[in-house]
């Protein structure tokens, strides 16, 4: 979601599930929605059925989704960047590009400073040692008299972003992308014809995509490619349209929103780091700054940075917290370095956790909740190996996994004797969603209200119960005992009926936010807005003094004195475009569809008036709840009001791998860059070095391997189910014909497939849904594997973990390893 | 029948033919698009949840296919086919259950007698109670559907959830389809509904595509949308068919002549015990419980 945010300014999918009937062409690109969201896959289908919409998916399989596409091209894994780089060139080439869109809504007409440059696959700024950019030079250029941004309308200026884009895309053409890719020229130009019809304001196109783009060591730059595509066709913010997201489990947008990050508190507040000390300071450098006023006008609502920040930490530790102490600020962890999971487990092994210089010992212990590390994670063998080092492993699951089970792994993953692994393992018996209320925070920022529909079974408890007896019992040990920093655990607050099973519509109370003081009315200040103790009715009365408190900023409105609103369930859709503004809430601010304000002109008249977002009926806008102060008349503010700059970013100045999306190839590459053989595979990558992280050459693997779900099964907890056992039995490889042929490999024949990293056998599934690609003259093989099984089960439905052959290689922004391209050799068992 | 259980029209191994017509019921029906089929497998599931179907042992053999073919515990199945056409490829799935016929094969094949019924909606089913096992059935369905069960002894097969459909609910199938690709209403409606979609694939490039209502067999309750409608065979699906000569004449000449020859052996042995009186008979001893329901 980086790069999401980075361009629009929210990590979330732009539009919805529902709003994808509205499109003209749907992309299916780096996911395989069919397969794995066939519920949200209705909506690609109903917008074929009711508008004749054109399904398009690419993708290195023939996949479910390829099966009830209208189009579809082939591409070697790992090379969407060039693919989409190649569509950009297209739409700006034949001037399919909504331009009067790009000029009021990006920021193509700013102008990039001079010190910025690109030459032979590198940005300036790298420190090649480090494998780190200095992104000083990635700046927009400043009117010398008015410290304003400049701007050239016209974009005709050689040094403005469109033409720095269109100077960088150049080198994509449909050729390039044939070299590259392996997508026969024909097809790419026929994608890029049905894609780019979408340029125009009658027209609208929306992009699908998971974990086929996230899953690379360049993930962020693939979907910063798709963004790019999507703001020069003007498609973003549109009804129709955007770039969606789709969130793989029932409520990890939710996990996300909340903080499930290292580097993000809840409502992607960042984390604080060591450096910065104090409250202010910490304020200071995470409120963006804008050249506010002229000539680009901004509402940058990343401004009231201050009122968020100060809510949650009144939420968190409450009477505690006081100006004085700066809201309790000082008890917050503070990050010396990543804390990314991939980092976490690399400590864990290493058995060390250096960090700014300090030379501190690994972590001794892991609680791992409603996860599998063990099968999850890249390099399975270190991952096993990490834990065994551990003093102490507490897991919370509804049954046992892999990650629980590792000391029981099978010897071929490098398990060590089981008498030499000294760690405690508790597995702590939880219960599964149905098991339990709350919410789930859907793919399409939907928080939806849920009912318990069975007894947890035996022991099992809560998630939350576990949480909070946790939480008290370690708060009874600072009581009695003492230890460093107690303030940080004892002024929690925990004003919940029960303490040790908080109910969770308190919790979502919480999430809010309430008046702490009473609240003058803005308009009027003799009157009181909100009494004190009142819930809050959105984010907009969230102050910076702590007279609120909010858990988080971005649900405001969920539950207020109208009680739960993620509890609704009103079936009505006046506008028929799929809003359904009384089914749940949505977050922010209930608004169904991101950057709204774009799907209008200058003027605030919908581009496309049989699908509008909102509009400017000459005293506020309507439709949609507006992405923009509701009395601000078209023209006072920039729709991407998040953004300092106010526009969508063409150029994005914020990301740890350049400005600009460029190709590079995966880690382990099997050919070299066709654009830049010096720099083969991205600069800036993240690649773990321990004894364990082995890295392959493309002599010894030559075919590109890449790894998926299946419909039938769910992540890996679904191996103990019966029914879907039936219908998917087990471990499989699919092949091309072609290369089985070679290898003299028949259907269902059994085969081992090895990485740098392990071997792995399994039965080979020979099809022609993968094929082999011809790239830059060469023909190359690519073959895959579903993910889903693993040793944690027994009798015929266990087994190998797909992660044994993947490598600790990962996004240097969001840390998110290269599951989807790596090399490995097929051999005949 | 009873009041609130559904009339039957027609019955195996009925003389009669009709048996019922008192009312007059639609026929219902199931429209499958398979052109927005996703082989998601959730009718497949569905199908054995409702109808409390066990699993079935199955294993994976090179497809993402569930199992081969239909099974006796096993009533639906999408059937996957991948093959080049032209210099397109194309991934098939089609989901295969029981047709229910207009003129069903299995109920015109079936000796005995109520064991397959036709009810006044168009359902075909098949009655435990009645059935000998004998698979004649099987013999006479041009789609290879029903299915021999070795723990009942009897011939199991879809029943477009008549428990369901009497009172007004869909199929299960039908309510599990995340893509909205299976329906479920009147032949009437579905078929409208296919038509549309012919169109709009038409348009699409898709010059073939047709329903398949096969005439052979007097049309389906369940209509079908095949985008490459000029090549059924490509999803599994007979391109004509057709109730078997056999059955055909079995039905339509020896049964009834059969049905004289019983009927004249009947009043033939009334005359000679009204002649020579009651002799006795002799009990045939216990059967061998091997035997039972093996008959096929």
């Amino acid at each position: 979601m980086a790069s999401l945010a980075a361009t629009f300014g929210r990590g979330a999918m732009t539009n919805g599930w529902v709003d994808i009937k509205n499109a003209d062409v749907v992309l299916c690109m780096g996911g395989n929605p069919a397969e794995n969201h066939p519920c949200g896959f209705k909506w690609a289908i109903e917008a074929k059925k009711t508008r004749g919409a054109k399904l398009v998916a690419v993708d290195p399989r023939f996949t479910r989704t390829a099966a009830v596409a209208d189009l579809y091209a082939p591409l070697r894994s790992g090379t969407d960047v060039a693919f989409l780089l190649g569509l950009c060139r297209y739409a700006i080439e034949n001037k399919r590009y909504h331009e009067d869109y790009v000029k009021l809504h990006t920021n193509a007409p700013f102008v990039v400073s001079e010190k910025f440059g690109f030459d032979d696959g590198v940005f300036t700024g790298l420190d090649a040692e480090k494998r780190e950019y200095d992104k000083s030079s990635w700046a927009y250029e400043a009117d010398p008299k008015t410290k304003a941004y400049a701007l050239d309308e016209t974009l005709e200026n050689p040094r403005c972003v469109f033409q720095l884009l269109r100077k960088h895309v150049d080198r994509y053409t449909p050729e390039m992308v044939e070299r590259i890719c392996g997508t026969p020229k024909e097809q790419f130009l026929k994608v890029a014809d049905v894609v780019t019809s979408t340029g125009t304001a009658a027209r609208v196109g929306t992009i699908m995509y998971a974990l086929g783009w996230t899953q690379h060591s360049i993930g962020v730059q693939i979907i910063r490619s798709a963004a790019i595509l999507q703001l020069l066709l003007g498609n973003v913010g549109r009804p129709g349209g955007g770039v969606n997201a789709l969130r793989g489990h029932s409520n990890i947008q939710g996990a996300t929103d909340m903080g499930g990050n290292a580097e993000i508190l809840p409502g992607y507040l960042r984390t604080p780091l060591a450096a910065q000390t104090t409250l202010a300071e910490y304020l200071d450098a995470t409120t963006p700054k804008t050249l506010n006023g002229q000539p680009w006008p901004t509402m940058n609502y990343w401004q009231n940075t201050p009122k968020f920040m100060v809510s949650l930490l009144k939420a968190v530790w409450g009477g505690t917290a006081t100006a004085q102490n700066e809201f309790g600020y000082q008890w917050l962890p503070k990050m010396d370095g990543p804390y990314s999971w991939a980092h976490m487990f690399d400590d864990m092994y290493r058995g060390s956790s250096k960090r700014a210089g300090a030379d501190e010992p690994g972590p001794e212990g892991l609680i791992s909740f409603g996860m599998n590390p063990v099968a999850t994670g890249p390099n399975s063998g270190k991952m096993i190996a990490a834990l065994a080092k551990l003093k102490w492993l507490v897991v919370v699951e509804n049954s046992e996994t892999e990650t629980p089970a590792f000391w029981k792994a099978p010897k071929e993953y490098g398990t060590p004797d089981v008498s030499k692994i000294q760690t405690e393992v508790f597995l702590l018996p939880a219960t599964l969603f149905a098991e339990k209320d709350g919410s789930f925070t859907n793919s399409a920022r939907w928080a939806q209200w849920k009912w318990k529909a069975v007894e947890p079974p035996g022991q099992a408890k809560l998630d939350h119960e576990i949480l909070a007896r946790l939480f008290l019992a370690v708060r009874d040990l600072y009581k009695k005992e003492g230890g460093k920093l107690p303030e940080a655990v004892l002024n929690v607050s925990w004003a919940y009926g029960n303490p040790a099973s908080p109910d969770l519509s308190d919790v979502l109370k919480e999430i809010n936010g309430k008046a702490l003081a009473d609240l003058p009315d803005p308009k009027d200040k003799t009157k009181v807005l909100k009494a004190a103790g009142q819930q809050l009715d959105g984010f907009v009365q969230l102050a910076a003094d702590g007279s609120t408190m909010c858990g988080n900023w971005i649900y405001s409105g969920c539950f207020t004195e109208a009680g739960n609103n993620t509890a609704r369930r009103v079936a009505a859709d006046p506008g028929g475009l799929g809003m359904f503004h009384n089914w749940g809430f949505s977050w922010p601010a209930n608004r169904r569809v991101l950057y709204n304000r774009a799907s209008a002109d200058k003027d605030g008249n919908p581009w496309d008036a049989t699908r509008v977002g909102i509009r400017w009926n000459g005293e506020k806008w309507v439709g949609d709840v507006p992405d923009m102060k509701p009395d601000a008349r078209p023209g006072e503010f920039g729709a991407f009001i998040m953004l300092p700059e106010g526009v969508g970013r063409l150029f994005a100045a914020v990301l740890a791998d350049g400005p600009f999306p460029e190709h590079y190839e995966a880690e382990e590459a099997p050919v070299d860059n066709a654009l830049h053989a010096k720099v083969t595979s991205s600069p800036v990558a993240k690649v773990f070095k321990s004894d364990k992280d082995k890295l392959g050459k493309k002599e010894e693997f030559p075919v590109v391997c890449t790894t998926y779900r299946l419909t039938e099964h769910f992540h890996y907890w679904t191996k103990h189910n019966k029914r879907l056992n039936q219908v998917q039995p087990g471990f499989f490889f699919e092949v091309p014909e072609e290369l089985a042929k070679e290898k003299g490999i028949a259907n269902g024949q059994k085969i081992a497939v090895s990485s740098a990293r392990g071997r792995i056998e399994g039965m080979a599934l020979v099809t022609k849904r993968l094929r082999p690609l011809k790239v830059d003259g060469k023909q190359l093989w690519q073959i895959g594997f579903p993910i889903h099984w693993g040793f944690a089960v027994e009798g015929p439905h266990a087994g190998p973990l797909a992660n044994f052959l993947t490598a600790s290689v990962v996004d240097p922004n969001t840390f998110t390893p290269e599951f989807k391209t790596f090399l490995v050799k097929v051999e005949k068992v | 029948m009873a009041v609130n259980e559904l009339e039957v029209r027609r019955s195996s191994a009925s003389v009669l033919g009709f048996l019922g017509g008192a009312r007059k019921l639609p026929t219902v029906s199931k429209y499958i698009d398979t052109s927005t089929c996703i082989g998601c497998k959730a009718c497949e599931i569905a199908c054995q949840e409702w109808n409390d179907l066990p699993e079935v042992a199955t294993v994976q053999a090179g497809s993402y296919q569930t199992l081969p073919d239909l099974h006796a515990g096993y009533w639906n199945l999408i059937r996957f086919n991948e093959m080049e056409h032209g210099d397109t490829l194309v991934w098939l799935m089609r989901k295969d259950q029981c047709m229910h016929c207009e003129d069903p094969g299995c109920l015109e094949a079936c000796p005995a007698p109520g064991a397959i019924v036709q009810y006044a909606n168009g359902i075909v089913d098949v009655n435990p109670d009645k059935c000998i096992g004998c698979a004649y059935c099987a013999s006479g369905c041009p789609f290879n559907v029903p299915k021999f069960a070795e723990k009942t002894g009897k011939m199991q097969k879809c029943t477009l959830c008549v428990d369901r459909s009497r009172v007004g609910l869909e199929p299960a199938c039908v309510k599990s389809c995340p893509t909205g690709c299976l329906h479920f209403g009147t032949k009437d409606d579905m078929l409208s509904l296919a038509k549309g979609r012919v169109a709009q694939l038409k348009a699409t490039g898709f010059a073939q595509a047709a329903v398949y209502d096969p005439p052979g067999v007097g049309g389906t309750a369940v209509v079908t949308v095949l985008a490459h409608g000029d090549h059924p065979e490509w999803y599994g699906l007979p391109k004509d068919p057709q109730v078997p000569l056999g059955v055909k004449l079995w039905k339509g000449f020896l049964r009834p002549l059969g049905f004289l020859a019983v009927l004249g052996a009947v009043v033939g042995a009334f005359g000679h015990h009204l002649y020579h009186g009651n002799k006795g008979h002799v009990d045939p001893g216990p059967r061998d419980p091997d035997e039972t329901g093996t008959a096929a």
